[in-house]
């Protein structure tokens, strides 16, 4: 736990020298101002609001019924209370900002498929007391309007400040998801599209049959009604296989589009499947068409731009068709001239429009963002400081800190980037969104190498604002500055809708001023920008995101199909019907980040907010540690039987405890310690409050958390396996470097100890046997008395050397004035941080371990190193032991993590010294 | 001691152990803090061979050979190639071209010897289908041969070529071997030592030739050492210690040592105590002491005093099997009851606390009056016997099995092998805190920063 002030004196100088002049001083994020103010209180608003959690909601905007809900995470009725759904996704389907045109845009013969770029609004109702951050998204559906479908998924939180601040990672899970969701969109699409044209050649085939029929029948010259029926039918079918095929070719040509969404980066795997089942269908569907061939010449002179495709079609051979047929194990439909109307037919649940390893892909993903965004800002806050400083200390965290990797941070942010679990290394690189949630640079180490000049005016501090809109920037160098990044960062558009749309314009405003005078040496950058300037002087009046770049994209995908382009006219009219103007929303247009995939900068971010005031007590649910990993060895674990008592249990749970005579601790930490699972932040919470009350419960505490702390084994020795299992796991908090499984710990061993044991762990606990079996351990025990220390749990004695040091006084005092296992656990872990941070100088001080002059030897240093430890650190004989012992562990852990494994045997080090005998005298 | 952890319950029934010192758990005499257990071996482990200034080899009943870095505590090299167990194991020394290279030789039970490159891990020679398996090696490093010991007395070269075999007449055949000067070597069997020599003939082939039989042990000879350029010494399961001439091969001295009781007990001891407690297992010496492991006691004699230094009789609980000097006033020695013990030779604080004559009474009264016994201590008197006392400065507690062997290296770590499968590495543990923080400081200046 980095609660201690004392961690901030690991890190550089150069860092907080001009944030804070005082070095005596609080760091800002730990200062608690004084004087809160009362609109500030972060619980004021959940008074009103109808639900408890946030939660993700995914709508529908149905063509048929209009907006509805359909799914919320976590899937449980209670989570949203009373709060109505309905009502909320009409509110948030009706901020739709997607610039979504459907239908046949002029100049084009064939519908096109509108490729939209995803919509991210934050919207606020107040009465409901509900903020959302809203993620619009389109799926196609061939059955659909205009082959649309508008889907949004939002999150739903009672703080408005929390999806303020969070509106990067959100956007940026958010984004994952809908990638996610939209390719296994596009792969049922294109299977769609399969289906219907196989169905659309069979109706052709048997139209045409029936009409050469016909037409031997018939006199030549003579049409009847009948036929010319028919034979319009049959046009109508050709036209819409050309339709479709057309679909086809739009839909594989999605991805060579470029993205304008930064965060749309999706998995390379992904888009590169897709893409080639679709060109394989392209390719069949192309050969498919051969039944055209002798009304040909005709509708070559009609269609003129069709040529090539039907040159195309012309060429091949016959046989290809049957073969193809042969293949498929659908049997096609015959079409009716008339579709049915759209009010009849089912629509496609959101699960078939995707594809379902996609869609559970994707409900997995959010409901790992619903998980990672629980609790409320104080405690986000909190704990993602806490996060950041741990990251600074690395090379001591293991100590006593809960591990907190690269591979786990990256987890956190980054893990699912392909839902579909395809390897990382197959994405583009990216960077996740700076963690704002306080006044302070969170992401120390990024800024750590002095970052290249940043252009002063596009970081921008906007200490001022109310709202603590975040900014953040990816400057990327110039030259990898291009015209779809740059635009894309004009280009989406977030928009924020809030009451305080005041506070809002007026920081826009503050912004433009200073992005306009941000001076451009890029020459590419700037013409392009300028660009966009006029586009968007253009359209501020409607504010309409789609712009020259959509066309641009239009252009370039008509190109590489080389038929259409000729006849597109270079500007669209944009359908305004689509864009619902709305009043009081404004663009935050540059509240953006912009992922240029190849040269990650240093982002610089800041934040206006208050600060979170205090921990407080957290709903049980929110006390998460970590995303709680599944215990791999769960199956190890033993059962619980008659020991797991829920009374115990819920006293250990409510933080009313340690009240010695009653609570018998929590049986299930205790089991759960050491059969190979991952030591949680709650499980050491837990512990916290078995310490306090060993602490409080043993005149010989203090002995005993020395002896763990200055690595001397303690076999705690005992009768009753629960018994036994609860002093170990409650003492476990204080073995140094216990492993991130615990692997230093074993709760209960029932045969006699080794060497090896000794070597392996730190802390054992045995169970006294009244056997030969038990001699025989006590035999064992006595041999290795020198290396161990025993804490008699029947008999309340321990034996070890005696401690005369006062460094433990604190921790161990069985007068503690603390009541709670939490704010002791709290209070043991800021002073072995404390420690940890001692060692660390110790271990990294130069002088006290070379010689500063090369008269010297090594008594000289030897008694430097004595007296540093004696005169500066004040520790006395025993007290020095203990950082002796911390700082071997750092610097065995410095040289190993550095070496990589050795197959050498592991270490184990131990001091000559009488042991006394402690008694514990009621 | 135990009576916290026993409880009530068990009576403390350490009386009987009282005459075996214990030191307790306050050693600042003794630097062996830190240790490292070493894996690898699948039986018992009964030989240890340094290498170099850094290397280990070490051999058991499990036909493997191990070579560890003493240094990290690194298993280098697995050589594997003997079926049964091992027997006697050496280093061989040649030097090709400029530098000096360390080789190895291994005889196993499966009648087979082989000759192993420690570096690569390669068995270089080996010769299989001996008539007997072989009991001991010796190196002869001025005439370039090398000797196996068995029932047959074979001499090769070094490449691996017999040169000269020679049948023993023993039934035990030859259990120790030793060079001594003027191209002779002593081979010990049963109760004799025979003396060899080799003569190399112009066509350079190697002959041996039985010169001598010294007959003076009554017991068969557990040990076999040189003392230096004049002396070596043997040692009898009858506690005989004889001091020869290496040249003249006659008697120099000869102890009998005989562990009496001073005090007056109820039980009336015989002279000859049980043969096993005066077992002489082993004989080590650094030139001037000879320290004897007699038993589970502990016995160092003064070769130029020719006059018993120092002595413990309970020096360990069980018998000592391997002791060594590591200085005139070190010595160290290990034990079937799983410890090794440091010892300091010190000064006898009271003299008025001399031991009785009675002790060593036995020492020239027994065994055949032989001819060449005039060099006999006869001549000590008995209140000159033990002026120095061993003090115990320390014990390592780690194996949980007989301690068989150890090597100490260059003062620094010491490897002890034992039979419950394991070898440990015992190092002083604020000399290798100190060599860490420096790899440490090293390391950082090579990262350039944390």
């Amino acid at each position: 736990m980095i609660g201690a002030s004392d961690v901030v004196a690991l890190t550089k100088e150069d860092e907080y020298s001009q944030a804070i002049p005082d070095p005596w001083a609080l760091p800002e994020e730990f200062s608690i101002p004084l004087h809160p103010l009362a609109d500030s209180n972060p619980w004021a608003k959940t008074a009103y609001a109808k639900f408890t959690k946030d939660f993700i909601l995914i709508s529908e905007f149905s063509e048929q019924v209009g907006p509805q809900p359909l799914l919320t995470i976590p899937d449980n009725p209670k989570v949203c209370g009373t709060f109505d759904l309905n009502y909320f996704s009409l509110r948030i389907m009706s901020v739709d900002y997607q610039a979504s045109f459907v239908g046949h845009p002029p100049g084009s013969g064939y519908p096109r498929l509108s490729f939209v770029e995803d919509s991210r609004v934050v919207l606020g109702d107040s009465k409901e007391g509900a903020f959302a951050y809203v993620h619009h998204l389109t799926l196609y559906d061939l059955e659909a309007r205009g082959f649309v479908r508008p889907f949004c998924m939002a999150y739903v939180a009672t703080e408005e400040k929390k999806i303020m601040l969070q509106f990067q990672e959100l956007s940026l899970r958010f984004s994952q998801a809908s990638e996610c969701l939209k390719a296994g969109n596009r792969r049922a699409f294109a299977k769609e599209l399969q289906r219907k044209l196989r169905d659309l050649e069979y109706t052709h085939s048997v139209l045409q049959r029936e009409e050469g029929l016909q037409r031997e029948a018939g006199p030549q010259c003579i049409y009847s009604a009948h036929t010319v029926e028919k034979a319009n039918e049959l046009a109508n079918v050709e036209k819409s296989i050309f339709e479709h095929r057309d679909l086809l070719r739009q839909i594989s040509s999605y991805h060579h589009r470029p993205r304008r969404d930064p965060h749309a980066a999706a998995c390379n795997k992904c888009v590169t499947e897709c893409w080639s089942e679709c060109e394989e269908l392209l390719e069949r569907y192309a050969k498919l068409a051969s039944p055209f061939c002798f009304n040909e010449e005709e509708r070559r002179t009609e269609e003129g731009q069709h040529q090539f495709d039907e040159e195309g079609v012309e060429r091949l051979d016959e046989g290809d068709d049957t073969s193809v047929k042969r293949r498929l194990s659908y049997t096609p439909q015959l079409i009716k001239a008339k579709s049915t109307k759209c009010f009849d037919k089912r629509l496609k649940t959101l699960q078939e429009l995707c594809d379902s390893t996609f869609y559970e892909a994707t409900v997995e993903l959010l409901k790992e963002t619903e998980r990672s965004f629980r609790g409320d800002l104080c405690y986000m806050h909190t704990r993602r400081l806490e996060k950041s400083l741990c990251r600074k200390q690395r090379v001591t965290n293991f100590l006593f800190e809960e591990e907190v990797g690269d591979d786990d941070e990256e987890k956190e942010t980054l893990r699912p980037f392909c839902a579909v679990n395809h390897t990382r290394d197959t994405f583009p690189l990216s960077n996740p969104p700076p963690i704002v949630l306080g006044t302070e640079l969170l992401e120390f180490d990024q800024l750590e190498p002095s970052p290249p000049p940043v252009r002063s005016s596009t970081v921008r501090h906007t200490q001022d604002s109310e709202l603590g809109l975040v900014e953040s920037h990816f400057e990327s160098s110039p030259s990898d500055q291009t015209l779809e990044t740059q635009e894309s960062s004009e280009e989406t558009k977030g928009s924020f809708s809030s009451d305080k749309s005041g506070t809002c314009a007026a920081a826009e405003a503050q912004h433009d001023n200073s992005s306009d005078l941000t001076p451009d040496p890029d020459p590419e950058r700037e013409s392009s920008s300028e660009e966009v300037e006029t586009t968007a002087g253009g359209e501020e009046g409607d504010q309409t995101p789609v712009s020259f770049l959509d066309v641009m994209c239009e252009l370039e995908a008509l190109q590489e199909n080389g038929s259409e382009g000729q006849t597109q006219p270079l500007l669209l009219p944009i359908d305004t019907a689509c864009c619902i103007p709305q009043e009081g929303f404004l663009y935050e247009s540059e509240a953006q980040i912009c992922l240029t995939p190849k040269s990650p900068q240093p982002c610089q971010i800041s934040v206006v907010n208050q600060e979170p005031q205090s921990l407080f007590p957290l709903p049980d649910d929110y006390t998460m540690g970590t995303p709680c990993l599944q215990n791999p060895a769960a199956g190890l674990e033993l059962p619980v039987g008659s020991l797991g008592d829920g009374v115990s249990h819920t006293s250990a749970e409510d933080g009313s405890d340690c009240t010695i005579s009653t609570s018998t601790g929590s049986d299930s930490t205790a089991l759960s310690l050491g059969y190979g699972g991952v030591v949680t932040l709650r499980q050491r919470k837990k512990a916290g409050h078995g310490a306090l009350r060993f602490v409080r419960q043993y005149p010989f505490a203090m002995q005993a958390l020395w002896c763990l702390l200055s690595g001397r084994t303690l076999v705690v020795l005992g009768a009753d396996e629960g018994r036994v299992r609860r002093l170990v796991s409650a003492l476990a908090l204080f073995v140094p470097g216990p492993g991130k499984y615990g692997e230093k710990v074993q709760a209960w061993l029932s045969c006699s100890i080794t060497l090896t044991d000794l070597q392996r762990w730190k802390l054992i606990g045995l169970q006294r046997v009244a056997s030969p079996v038990g001699s025989n351990m006590l035999y064992s025990l006595s041999r290795y008395s020198r290396y161990i220390s025993v804490l008699d749990a029947d008999q309340r004695t321990l034996r070890c050397p005696p401690y005369r040091g006062h460094l433990l006084t604190n921790i161990a005092d069985h007068r503690t004035f603390i009541r709670r296992g939490a704010t002791y656990f709290l209070h043991v872990q800021s002073t072995l941080c404390h420690l940890a941070a001692r060692a660390f100088l110790f271990t990294f001080t130069h002088h006290l371990h070379l010689p500063v002059c090369s008269t010297e030897g090594p008594e000289v240093v030897e008694g430097r190193r004595r007296c540093f430890l004696q005169k500066q650190l004040e520790l006395g004989e025993e007290d020095s032991q203990i950082l002796l012992y911390l700082s071997q562990l750092i610097t065995q852990h410095y040289l190993h993590t550095s070496t990589g494994h050795t197959d050498a045997a592991p270490l184990f080090s131990f001091k000559y010294s009488t042991s006394l005998l402690y008694k514990h005298r009621p | 001691m135990l009576r916290w952890i026993l409880g009530a319950r068990e009576a403390p029934s350490s009386a009987e152990r009282s005459p075996v010192l214990l030191i307790g758990e306050e050693q600042p005499k003794n630097r062996f803090t830190e240790l490292q257990v070493l894996k690898g071996h699948f039986d018992i482990v009964r030989f240890l061979v340094q290498i170099d200034d850094f290397r280990c080899a070490s051999a058991g009943d499990d036909a493997l050979v191990l070579i560890w870095s003493v240094e990290t505590g690194e298993r280098l090299q697995e050589l594997r190639g003997h079926t049964q167990q091992i027997t006697a194991i050496t280093t061989f020394s040649s030097t090709n071209g400029v530098a000096a290279h360390a080789s190895l030789i291994t005889a196993s039970s499966d009648r087979s010897l082989s000759l192993w490159d420690p570096d690569t891990g390669n068995r270089v020679q080996t010769i299989s289908d001996l008539q007997s398996s072989v009991k001991c090696l010796l190196v002869l490093e001025r005439q370039c041969v090398w000797i196996s010991g068995g029932e047959e007395l074979c001499v090769w070269s070094k490449d691996f070529q017999l040169q000269s075999q020679r049948q023993t007449h023993s039934d035990n055949g030859i259990t120790a071997l030793i060079e001594l000067p003027k191209n002779c070597i002593a081979a010990a069997m049963d109760k004799d030592i025979m003396i060899y020599r080799l003569t190399v003939s112009t066509d350079s082939s190697v002959s041996v030739a039985e010169i001598r039989c010294l007959s003076n042990h009554q017991d068969q000879i557990r040990s076999l050492i040189t003392v230096n350029d004049g002396l070596f010494a043997s040692g009898s399961h009858a506690g005989e210690l004889v001091v020869w001439d290496a040249v003249e091969w006659n008697m120099v001295a000869r102890e009998r040592i005989l562990w009496e009781e001073p005090q007056a007990g109820t039980e009336i001891r015989l002279g000859a105590a049980q043969p096993s407690e005066v077992s002489i297992q082993h004989l080590s010496t650094n030139g001037k002491l000879i320290v004897a492991a007699v038993g589970g006691g502990l016995y160092v004699y003064n070769v130029l005093t020719r006059s018993v230094l120092a002595y413990r009789k309970q020096a360990h609980d069980s018998n000592v099997l391997h002791t060594s000097l590591l200085s005139d006033s070190d010595v160290m020695s290990c034990s079937e009851d799983g410890s090794v013990r440091m010892w300091e030779i010190q000064e006898q604080p009271l003299m008025a606390e001399a031991t009785s004559a009675g002790l060593f009474g036995g020492m020239w009264s027994f065994g055949r009056s032989n001819k060449s016994s005039v060099h006999v201590s006869k001549k000590t008197p008995p209140d000159s016997a033990p002026v120095r006392t061993l003090e115990l400065t320390g014990d390592l507690i780690g194996h949980s099995g007989a301690v068989q062997m150890f090597i100490s290296f260059n003062e620094s770590a010491l490897v002890t092998c034992s039979t419950d499968h394991l070898l440990i590495l015992w190092k002083d543990g604020q000399r290798e805190s100190q060599r860490r923080s420096l790899a440490l400081l090293h390391k950082l200046e090579e990262k350039g920063g944390l």
